[in-house]
């Protein structure tokens, strides 16, 4: 377990349930790490023999992002990604801990499955991999997957999903809601009515989809199942979180849900807040993504409900895609788009930036609030004596172009090629190890 | 000119009237004896279908030949799924070949655009998906002008499946660039999405009632779209009947137009659904200019390759 001396960061924090006795934001101080937990804050004049040392004087120490939502498809197609690969773009996008989506090839339906991606996730050393169980067995929104078993086994599985898929059925939801209930788990629900927005549904439904002649998207599509599913929530006691919330309509539910003391927790992704329905116009699939881009009132209202904690989580939705499954006609290609390495970049530059939300707000949105949702106790914890060294430095101040050429996934389907944004991850922290240091990786 | 033809949004109105001009003239070609022209001649187009089509692609083909081009046809079922040969793969074998022109038709949306990023020669949109198909809005106005004349201030009625037409999408683009006033009539669930602010964007009208449209701003043309008999299990409207009593030219409805402009035209892009979208007594009238609709396109056809490829040289 390695040893290391931050020197000169600027600490935002945010207490977390159960820190105490951490600093004040803003303030500035050097903090040591031990075993891989934080040994000391303060001024510390000298580096103590064997301590690699890290200056991050004008930088930011913040805790290490936590990503809901991501796609590592391994097993099954690692051509597109893999743990390994899918891990690297995580530290050099300064999260330290992923949970990787079940829609893999076997879906992660079972406890053997779950552990064996917990156990590769370990050996590559990036970043803490969590496997999410599926709800349904292979995804089908029929039976419930072992839903138990999961939860007992090594990996100790609490977020559930058939991301890629609605669970359509209203009793099966029911009953997968109920069943968790013991071992207090949470189901993310990818929410498409299949009825509304079938597979061929490919862009937001709306005027651009009129003209451009795609099967549209509509909207009421997504916020249909988040009203039947907090509805759900409220009937069983259990708590459902809602992925990649794209819609006004659904952030209005969600309100309404929270209001109500409803169980719901939400995420946004970064693309649904910064980029809009109009980049479809030129039929590049790389702009395609499900569920699809919206109009800018869209963008307003989840940049409103980010802001005002009504959603309380950033997820990035990553989905690496060979580009062999891009290249196809606009409906036919497939769904997704890029997300860990740009992610910080981009809230930091729309929410922060922009006076919207304070760093401390980005910390909660993208590291605390995301690790509590998940059950996650080693991850977004204050920066305080004791707690786990999963950190990340960020310079708030570096202006960074993206380059899609230039990545750690093995995909290249990044839709935030050549834009430039303010803030950068300069290292992430895991347990004390630099896992990423300007967008390299240092492997163990 | 520009070099592909994607969208009819892709030429203005001096390049319409340019076509249109050159078309009339490739017309006359058509009734010679000897009907090549040395126009294109070591030009290589291909002719790369991605869904069935005959009429287009016979008259393409005819097109390309009669002026010397020398023209293959290419099949290939469109991938519906990620798992078959990708879009560029299938496009870029033929690319190595050196073609000057690509004329797609392609069962998506899009697809010839995307197409066109990825390849040296010049791309047509033979129709892709449920988007465009800019040469049939072209014959459609060659027709519609050799018949009633200039169509500036002239006021022309697209009837019937507007979401899933693409001769729909084309036309509103043309006809507007041609001076003319559209209306769109189709029930609420055969619009596409977003209508209103569409309509209201590019300057035409919509309705529900065709004969409302006929009886209070009776139209110079009427342009009839095929229902796709698919589009009746997917909820779009009750039955066929009730289609046809709301929204098909029937003979009444022929009768109560002419009635009140005896000298307006119907107008179909084919294959007609008889008895549905149209009645046999409107597709075989007077005032139907449906078979001429197939005769321009040959010519238009003809003038589109001039157009695109032949650069500065002269056409007929």
């Amino acid at each position: 377990m390695s040893d290391l001396l931050i020197t000169g960061a600027t600490l935002h924090v945010t207490r977390a349930a159960g820190d105490a006795g951490e600093p004040r934001p803003g303030e500035t101080a050097d903090v040591l790490i031990r075993d891989g937990r934080i040994a000391e804050i303060g001024r510390i004049a000298d580096a103590p023999d064997g301590v690699t040392c890290l200056a991050a004087d004008g930088l930011a120490l913040l805790p290490g992002f936590v990503d809901l939502h991501t796609h590592l498809r391994e097993p099954g197609r690692e051509d597109a990604e893999t743990i390994a690969s899918g891990s690297a773009a995580a530290a050099a996008g300064g999260f330290t801990a992923i949970l990787a989506m079940a829609n893999t090839s076997p879906a992660t339906d079972t406890a053997e499955a779950a552990e064996l991606l917990l156990d590769r996730g370990r050996t590559v050393g990036l970043a803490d991999v969590q496997p999410v169980g599926a709800v349904t067995k292979g995804l089908a929104g029929e039976e419930l997957a072992e839903l138990g078993l999961m939860a007992r086994s090594r990996a100790r599985v609490r977020f559930f999903s058939d991301d890629g898929r609605c669970v359509q059925d209203a009793r099966v939801m029911r009953r997968a809601l109920e069943y968790l209930k013991p071992f207090g788990g949470v189901i993310s629900q990818h929410a498409q009515d299949a009825n509304l927005a079938g597979a061929s549904a490919c862009c937001h439904e709306g005027e651009i989809s009129g003209r451009l002649g795609l099967p549209g998207w509509p909207a009421v599509a997504e916020s249909a199942i988040v009203a039947r599913d907090v509805q759900l929530a409220r009937h069983t006691g259990s708590r459902v979180h809602v992925a990649h919330v794209s819609t006004a309509e659904s952030v209005e539910v969600i309100r309404w849900a929270k209001n109500h003391g409803i169980a719901v927790t939400a995420e946004v992704t970064p693309h649904h807040l910064a980029l809009g329905t109009e980049l479809v116009r030129g039929y590049d699939p790389v702009f395609k993504v499900n569920p699809p881009l919206r109009p800018r009132e869209d963008q307003e209202a989840l940049r409103e409900a980010l802001a005002d904690g009504t959603i309380d989580a950033v997820a990035t939705d990553h989905a690496p895609h060979a580009r062999h499954d891009k290249e196809h006609a606009f409906e036919a290609a497939a769904f997704g788009m890029l997300g860990l390495e740009t992610a910080f970049a981009v809230v930091h530059d729309l929410m922060v930036r922009s006076g919207r939300m304070t760093m401390s707000d980005l910390v909660r949105r993208m590291s605390i609030d995301p690790a509590r949702i998940a059950g996650l106790t080693e991850h977004g914890r204050s920066i305080a004596v004791g707690n786990p060294a999963n950190l990340v430095v960020i310079d708030p101040e570096r202006a960074v172009t993206v380059d899609a050429a230039v990545s750690n996934s093995l995909s290249r389907n990044n839709p935030w090629h050549g834009m430039s944004f303010t803030g950068a991850v300069h290292a992430t922290i895991l347990r004390g190890r630099i896992t990423a240091l300007d967008g390299k990786v240092h492997d163990q | 000119m520009t070099k592909h033809l994607l969208s009819s949004a892709d030429l203005t109105r001096t390049d319409v009237e340019a076509i249109l001009a050159t078309a009339a003239s490739m017309h006359d070609v058509q009734r010679r004896e000897v009907k090549k022209l040395p126009t294109l001649r070591g030009r290589t187009i291909i002719n790369f279908f991605f869904e069935d089509s005959t009429r287009t692609r016979s008259s393409f083909e005819i097109a390309g030949k009669w002026m010397s081009a020398d023209t293959i046809n290419l099949s290939a079922k469109g991938s519906s799924t990620s798992k078959g040969e990708s879009l560029r793969d299938s496009v870029q074998t033929i690319n190595a070949m050196a073609v000057d022109a690509l004329v797609i038709r392609h069962n998506q949306s899009g697809a010839c655009q995307q197409v066109a990023g990825w390849v040296d020669a010049s791309v047509i949109n033979a129709g892709d998906g449920t988007h465009e198909h800019p040469t049939q809005a072209l014959l459609d106005a060659y027709t519609l002008r050799s018949r009633v004349g200039q169509l500036d201030g002239r006021h022309v009625a697209i009837v019937g499946d507007l979401t899933h037409s693409r001769v729909f999408r084309s036309n509103v683009i043309t006809l507007a660039s041609l001076g003319a006033r559209v209306t769109v009539v189709a029930p609420p669930t055969l619009m596409p999405a977003g209508m209103r602010d569409w309509a209201d964007r590019d300057g035409f009208a919509t309705s529900w009632d065709l004969d409302e449209v006929l009886d209070d701003d009776t139209p110079d043309a009427v342009m009839m779209l095929r229902v796709q008999h698919e589009r009746m299990s997917g909820g779009y409207f009750p039955t066929a009947r009730e289609y046809t009593v709301g929204y098909g030219l029937t003979r009444p409805r022929l009768a109560r137009l002419l009635d009140r402009k005896p000298e307006a035209v119907v107008m179909h892009p084919g294959p007609m659904n008889r008895g549905l979208e149209i009645s046999a007594d409107a597709a075989e009238s007077g005032a139907s200019i449906i078979l001429d609709q197939v005769s321009g396109g040959l010519a238009v056809r003809m003038a589109v390759l001039y157009h695109l490829l032949a650069g500065e040289e002269t056409a007929a």
